[in-house]
């Protein structure tokens, strides 16, 4: 039950605040406390400390699983049933929280990491014993049980389920995990804390247990830096959970531990079975089971939210009372315990953490006394978690701002690169917020302290943007299904945890702050089956959650997924060779394309004329049908183009064997796109989905033809480069009507030659597809390339999609959207029309404030993405991030989100160049680093003028402009295509920031010395981890190698004395000569080092979508150059060094 | 003096172009609706350009050279505006994938508002015309 916390975890921490403040002081509070809710309460907090003392061994083993698979996005399997011992159970809760839980977690990790390496377990141990009744025969017990329950975690309640009836403790077999914590305690009461709050309790007990451990040894400032630390660091978020696990088996007992084990196999229950469950008092195994099996077949983790409808029992209400009553009205944070909520979680409020910082430390020494009394233990808790948030809020301000605002002197400084990747900046909240928060991956915003006012943004000399991946792929995500979807009367804003409420009926809209009433069915919580808790729904417990939508949410019922490829089969195409490695790809993957029984797919082909294939189920052999009237395309029969995947699987087979070999002696070398396109437009407009466009060529016939207009000698130009935009409209019409119908045009572009992607672009920019370019593809002269395209291909054909889908960004009054950047259409002002949606499309928003902020402490932005899934589901994904307003210009520089905003800008160079010229974007990015460092500086008195200063927190903008200016998309004076150009500019538009990042700034990694020192564990692998190179010359050195991660391709540059033994034993060659030119894979070879570089790579490769092609480059190798080109600190012909690039801002600035 | 009848129509057409534009900013109930009534507005925009031109060439038929004098600026300024459209193979002049941009929206509303005023100024500058023309003949 701890572990499904994902939701529980908030409200303990929350209500602990609280409770500190008030309650500490009086004791009289607790005795308010019904003896109920004591029970209740209390064994769930006595548990979790006596998890913590017996921990520290776990825990440690545990760590370095949990943090590779958290670095890593490794998703461990999370049906790991039995106990397989701590590193399963470390790894299942890890991707657990990886997933869904990562970003609000954050905060728990910190709490963690120092119960761990502190005394503070011990401490904590005896505190629990004397308190508790708990047998310290239980302590024993928790290796086992808590391990099992973490491999079980991924949810956590399942396993209290079954651990329940085990015990035989009927009541509560229902409830989850918390329920099973709390029976042992007092079977009677039954304890609503349900699900949630147990996994949120401990977490949070524990998380007060250290901190007051802490505190009371008098070292405060220890646990401030931790909490900094933990903050920014992501693998600690792991460990919260494994203690949580731990939590649990005190409830359940010894016995229990076999129980819990099966249990752990149903992550999610579904709705019906929990009718059953409850009332029955044993249920047995293979029922629980079996419900789990069914839920989890749904779509995932999420669904267990729903099920557990519950009896009333537990009313939330009186604890919070109890806690109301405390005096720190602050503090309290409404999702997190039902006590903190009374309190009104509304915006003023929100911020204690950062304003209360003061107060805590005085008040600890009251706290240690309290330990021993088992009734003050409630309030202590509470007391303590208000302190460490206060003290995170403390930590913040008087640490980690003046860490973000440290001054560096960017001249002098020359090794800013942090060692490993760079972190998003944690947004200055209080903990409890912090955790709540949406994780940076999919939702961040370029300033995490949002300026008052659009003067003081004008000040700050900043853009003010968001950089979205809504669809990004989770292991682990909230499903709620519910018959209404709470959300705001005016600005139908979905309801989310950053929302107050004002009382038990009652929530105020964060965005608009209209008060809205709590719907009847909102006021019962499916995961505890407790009645009056609105704010312990799944809903307001995460900032990223998805729902299943109505049919209010539809306008027609849900189309099945289409898809249509358009395959040039000129000359051209044929000679390169393309069909082979599509048609194979299609053949491997044919039954993992995304979709549901009704799944429809079709092809068409086209050189001067359009061949289109009848594939009705019951012919023989697919037919092929000529249009060659390409200037007034039909259709030539009406059915039977696109056919039931399933239902004509061999005919597509049997096509798809053919296609290859069937042009292969063309002499067409005419290439008709335009007449083909509305052919498949005609064809997709009924149903909508996704038409994939391979081409080869330009387009030479029919409507859209297109001449060429890149002049050669021109590729080199400093001055103008012209042709960014579109030479005609056809292409964007096109992509408008077939936004219109909710198709997506997905280009792949595989040519030799010039083919104008300037144009041809436009079909998937405004439909929401997605491009691929493959410049100079040959199947057999350009393996590389060869495989770049099966690679993506595999990728593209098995992701997931979502079709007919709006996206909508809403945010607190006062702030507005100006400008999106990405693939869609606008509808309006805040809507985006999506034809398809993909896991790989990112966006990015150019916000602006209209009106002032000064009478809100928080601003919120909320995005929803409505859509169809593949499998005929409407379902809305929403994320919804929190962040600080702050009225000083020091505060906004300090809350800067360096990638982002580089890629904010990268987005707006694009559109500047498209409408007005490469040097006026060039221009504009520099006079971006030269007017917000000169601002910064201008702030900053003290500082002398003569030297080049820059925040901390904007420490890399110079390197990253300066990379982005050297960037195939902006860069003069190197001779670069314009197919090039363009296609840099379409990624930057469409890339999510990770990506993108990486395509700016590539990361280069020293691979010949790869050592054990800080390595990570991953499923097993040892992963070494190199620090972070320049990219600089200087740091290549003739007896190195070096792998250069550019996101799409790896580069493995090898030096002309490279150790013998490296490149025998990584490369499988003899010596340096012997290495061949082209060579793309490493191969396995029984050494120490090929087992490390592989693993390295393997690893660098996982935390990607797109598996990267590898090069392995020599130093006399042509190929050099595209690696040479990445070394962005270094001078060219044409361009600035890093150094002279600096000197150049700083004279700008003088001037 | 009938050229004061048709200023009307063209007051008109260019009436209707800014308020619809205004009412794609607070998009609230009907939005198919209005995105309808903003295509059909935005098409509007050659048809002012015509009539204004040919208020133009009639002005100059009339030998009102004070009038003419006043168009001028304006006729140059919608020369310019419909040379340096966005591509596009039909007539028109807004990109319905650009227009959406806070900057071209709020930049295409500011012209519709001085447009308006311009129209509104000249138009009761014609009828003080017309009306002077009737008394003193």
């Amino acid at each position: 039950m701890q572990l499904p916390s994902g939701y529980g975890s908030h409200p303990p921490n929350y209500s602990a605040p609280s409770g500190h403040y008030s309650q500490v002081p009086n004791k009289a509070a607790a005795s308010h406390l019904d003896n109920q809710y004591r029970a209740s309460y209390y064994p769930t907090y006595y548990s979790a400390p006596a998890q913590n003392v017996m921990t520290p061994p776990v825990g440690t083993s545990v760590l370095n699983t949990q943090e590779s698979q958290q670095l890593y996005n490794k998703t461990p399997p999370h049906t790991g049933g039995s106990a397989e011992g701590p590193i399963q159970g470390a790894i299942s809760s890890a991707s657990y929280l990886h997933t869904s839980a990562q970003q609000s977690y954050s905060a728990f990790g910190n709490h963690y990491s120092t119960s761990v390496s502190s005394s503070v377990a011990s401490q904590g141990f005896p505190l629990n014993s004397d308190h508790y009744t708990m047998p310290v025969v239980s302590s024993a017990v928790y290796p086992n049980v808590s391990y099992s329950a973490a491999a079980g975690s991924v949810y956590g309640q399942a396993f209290t389920s079954q651990s329940l009836p085990a015990v035989g403790q009927f009541k509560e077999t229902n409830t989850f995990s918390s329920q099973s914590t709390s029976v042992p305690h007092s079977l009677q009461q039954h304890v609503p804390v349900g699900y949630n709050t147990t996994l949120s309790t401990v977490s949070s007990a524990q998380s007060v247990q250290d901190n007051l451990c802490r505190n009371l040894a008098g070292s405060v400032a220890k646990v401030n830096n931790q909490i900094n630390a933990g903050g920014i660091d992501s693998s600690q978020p792991v460990h919260p959970v494994s203690q949580s696990v731990l939590f649990t088996k005190p409830g359940a007992g010894t016995a229990v531990s076999s129980a819990v084990i099966s249990s752990v196999r149903t992550p999610a229950p579904s709705l019906s079975s929990q009718p059953r469950s409850s009332p029955s008092v044993t249920q047995s195994p293979e029922l629980a089971l079996q419900e789990a099996i069914d839920s989890s077949s749904t779509t995932s983790s999420a669904s267990p939210v729903l099920n557990n409808y519950d009896a009333l029992e537990g009313g939330g209400y009186p604890e919070a009372r109890s806690v109301t009553s405390s005096p720190v009205p602050a503090p309290s944070v409404p999702q997190t315990s039902k006590a903190s909520k009374p309190f009104g979680y509304g915006y003023p409020t929100l911020q204690p953490g950062y304003q209360n910082a003061a107060p805590p430390t005085p008040v600890q020494p009251s706290n240690s006394g309290h330990h021993p009394g088992f009734q003050h233990y409630p309030q202590q808790y509470p007391g303590v978690n208000q302190l460490s948030s206060s003290l995170g809020g403390l930590s913040l301000q008087h640490s980690q701002q003046p860490e973000s605002l440290r001054p560096v002197n960017l001249t002098q400084d020359r090794n800013i690169l942090p060692v490993s990747s760079v972190p998003a900046p944690v947004p200055n909240l209080n903990s409890d917020l912090r955790k709540l928060n949406c994780s940076p991956d999919s939702f961040r915003c370029t300033l995490t302290n949002i300026p008052q006012t659009q003067a003081l943004l004008n000040k700050a000399k900043l853009p003010l943007g968001l950089l979205l991946h809504p669809f990004r792929d989770l292991t682990q995500l909230p499903v709620i299904t519910s018959s209404t979807i709470v959300r705001c009367r005016s600005c139908r804003t979905y309801i989310n945890p950053f929302v107050s409420f004002i009382d038990q009926r009652r929530w105020k809209c964060n965005l608009c702050y209209r008060v809205n009433d709590v719907p009847e069915e909102f006021m019962y919580n499916p995961l505890t089956r407790s009645y009056g808790e609105p704010h312990k729904r799944p809903e307001v417990q995460n900032s990223t959650v998805e729902f299943i939508a109505s049919s209010d949410y539809m306008l027609r019922p849900p189309q099945p997924a289409v898809y249509l490829f358009v395959l040039d089969v000129s000359h051209n195409a044929v000679e390169a060779g393309y069909l082979t490695i599509v048609c194979q790809s299609l053949l491997e993957n044919l039954d993992k394309l995304p979709g549901d029984s009704r799944t429809r797919i079709g092809f068409i082909t086209f050189d001067s004329t359009v061949q289109f294939y009848n594939l009705q189920e019951g012919l023989s052999q697919p037919q092929m049908l000529i249009v060659s009237d390409i200037d007034d395309i039909f259709l030539p029969t009406p059915d039977s183009l696109l056919v039931n995947l399933h239902e004509s699987k061999e005919l597509i087979k049997d096509l798809l064997n053919a296609l290859p070999n069937m042009f292969t002696n063309t002499r067409e070398t005419h290439s008709a796109l335009g007449p083909a396109l509305q052919a498949a437009f005609k064809l997709m407009s009924p149903t909508g989905g996704r038409i994939s466009v391979f081409q080869t060529q330009l387009p030479s016939l029919g409507a859209g033809l297109l001449h060429s207009r890149e002049d050669p000698n021109q590729r080199s130009s400093t001055k103008v480069v012209q042709h960014l935009g579109p030479a005609t409209d056809f292409y964007k019409k096109l992509a408008l009507d077939c936004s219109g119908q909710q198709t997506a045009v997905d280009l792949f572009l595989l040519s030799s030659q010039y083919s104008d992607l300037a144009s041809l672009a436009c079909m998937s920019k405004y439909s929401a597809g997605c491009i691929y370019y493959y410049p100079s593809f040959h199947r057999s002269h350009n393996p590389a390339q060869a495989e770049k395209l099966q690679k993506d291909l595999k990728r593209y054909l098995t992701r997931k999609i979502g079709f007919e889908a709006v996206m909508r960004i809403r945010c607190t009054k006062g702030l507005s959207i100006h400008t999106f950047h990405g693939n869609f259409f606008v509808r309006s002002t805040d809507l985006l029309s999506l034809a398809n949606v993909n896991p790989d499309a990112g966006f990015a928003v150019q916000m602006s404030i209209e009106e002032s902020l000064t009478d809100t402490s928080l601003v919120c932005f909320q995005t929803a993405l409505l859509y169809t899934s593949s499998k005929g589901e409407r379902r809305i994904r929403v994320h919804t991030l929190c962040l600080p307003v702050v009225s000083s210009l020091a505060d906004v520089y300090a809350g800067a989100d360096v990638q982002a905003v580089v890629c904010l800008l990268a987005n707006m160079a694009v559109d500047r160049s498209v409408s007005s010229s490469l040097s006026d974007a060039r221009d504009a990015l520099v006079n971006a680093v030269v007017d917000s460092l000169a601002a910064y500086m201008s702030t900053a008195s003290n500082l002398q003028q003569s030297m080049l200063i820059a925040p901390n927190s904007l420490k890399l903008f110079p390197l990253y402009i300066l990379a982005l200016l050297k960037q195939k998309a902006f860069r003069t004076g190197m001779s670069t295509r314009l197919d090039d150009r363009v296609y840099a500019m379409c990624q930057m538009k469409s890339q999510p920031l990770v990506h993108l990042m990486k395509m700016i700034h590539p990361n280069l990694y020293r691979i010949d010395k790869l050592i054990d020192e800080s390595t990570i564990h991953v499923n097993d692998r040892v992963v070494p981890q190199p620090p972070l190179q320049k990219l600089s010359a200087e740091k290549l050195t003739r007896e190195g190698a070096f792998l250069m991660d550019c996101g799409s391709i790896f580069y493995i540059w090898i030096g002309k004395n490279c150790d013998n033994n490296f490149i025998k034993d990584v490369l499988g060659y003899p010596n340096y000569a012997s290495v061949p030119q082209k060579m793309t894979q490493l191969p396995e070879v029984d050494a120490l080092s090929s087992e490390r570089t592989r693993s390295f790579i393997s690893w660098l490769r996982d935390s990607r979508p797109l598996s990267p092609v590898l090069q392995v480059i020599k130093d006399e190798n042509p190929a050099k150059t595209d690696f040479f080109q990445h070394l962005i600190e270094d001078r060219t012909e044409a361009a600035f060094s890093y150094y002279e690039f600096l000197l150049n801002i700083q004279q700008q600035i003088c001037k | 003096m009938l050229y004061t009848i048709i200023a009307f129509d063209e007051l008109k057409t260019d009436y209707k172009n800014p308020i619809d534009q205004c009412n794609t900013l607070n998009p609230t109930v009907e939005k198919v609706k209005k995105i309808k009534r903003v295509k059909i507005a935005l098409k509007l925009v050659l048809p002012e350009y015509l009539i204004h031109a040919f208020f133009c060439v009639m002005f100059l038929c009339a030998a009102e050279w004070l009038t003419l004098g006043l168009n001028m600026p304006l006729l140059a300024y919608h020369i310019w505006r419909y040379m340096s459209r966005p591509v596009m193979s039909g007539p028109g002049l807004y990109d319905p994938t650009t227009i959406m941009n806070a900057d071209i929206l709020a930049y295409c509303q500011k012209e519709g508002w001085c447009k308006l005023a311009f129209y509104l100024l000249s138009f009761f500058y014609y009828l003080y015309g017309m009306i002077y023309v009737l008394v003193s003949s």
